[in-house]
């Protein structure tokens, strides 16, 4: 019986880019940054209030994962906004919308409610989207 | 969207969090914050608690621990750190930061000086094998 998800992957362009994106902006913590040798690094992020679930920043490089080719394209995907990672929840979206637009984050959608909850959309500094939703009530 | 009126309250409120994050070193008081809010302090405080769930007074600790740990990641004494992150008196911050982080500042310094020697020369234990696998980092010998 599989019991909870604790490693998920968002490729990004940059990781020095993603890690001040993720902990100076978003405001999680740092998970693990270990150097993995020459322009290769395990870089790991938690929400705040969730520290068994560790968001892999990877880089997309060329190597084992993808060769020059697939790299390249999957930069290109990933820049022009292709993939949306998941949901990140909030106590008070409004408040939190306030807060990160303060602090650069791009959104493409204001806070809005739908018929499915409360939520907006934002875009990490590599172009992957997610939803911001508010936790419902109870 | 919330109205306008509601929006122009968290706007002030974020002002403050902000002043908040910005000068935690410093010796500020519930007095300046709530004034850079340009609220009663009783209104500021209530507005804070329901948008970040916590007080002000309770966040400006909360900024001044994460920094603390942040800053005995490396070998800087205890004393040092504790000042620079806005606290006057090492015994408040050592009893604030137990209550936080569940350990000392002196054994939180020495736990992530061990793990930053263990991500140096064994990174691999901190890293799920079907990743390694993927990136070609288990066939080399020095993350064993």
């Amino acid at each position: 019986m599989i019991t909870k998800l604790n490693h998920v992957s968002v490729f990004v362009l940059d990781q020095d880019s993603a890690y001040n994106f993720y902990v100076n902006k978003l405001g999680f913590n740092l998970h693990t940054d270990a150097a993995m040798g020459p322009g290769m690094r395990w870089l790991t992020v938690c929400p705040p209030e969730q520290p068994d679930l560790e968001i892999s920043l990877m880089a997309i490089n060329a190597g084992m994962m993808f060769n020059e080719e697939s790299a390249a394209q999957m930069r290109a995907l990933v820049s022009a906004g292709t993939f949306g990672f998941g949901v990140f929840e909030c106590k008070d979206l409004q408040a939190t919308y306030e807060e990160l637009k303060a602090k650069g984050v791009e959104f493409t959608k204001e806070p809005t409610r739908e018929f499915y909850g409360y939520e907006a959309l934002f875009k990490d500094d590599s172009g992957n989207w997610f939803s911001l939703a508010e936790a419902k009530a109870g | 969207m919330y109205p306008s009126s509601k929006v122009y309250l968290y706007r002030r409120v974020l002002n403050a969090k902000l002043f908040i994050e910005q000068h935690y070193a410093a010796n500020i008081n519930l007095n300046e914050i709530s004034g850079e809010a340009f609220f009663s302090k009783f209104h500021f405080l209530r507005i804070f608690k329901s948008a970040y769930g916590k007080t002000p007074h309770q966040y400006l600790t909360a900024v001044r621990i994460t920094q603390a740990k942040r800053l005995l990641q490396t070998p800087a004494p205890i004393v040092e750190v504790c000042f620079a992150v806005g606290f006057d008196s090492v015994s408040t911050f050592t009893m604030l930061f137990k209550r936080l982080a569940k350990q000392t500042p002196a054994l939180y310094q020495q736990t992530q000086a061990e793990r930053q020697r263990q991500l140096k020369n064994t990174p691999l234990k901190y890293i799920p094998n079907c990743f390694a696998e993927k990136n070609g980092w288990v066939n080399n010998r020095n993350f064993q």
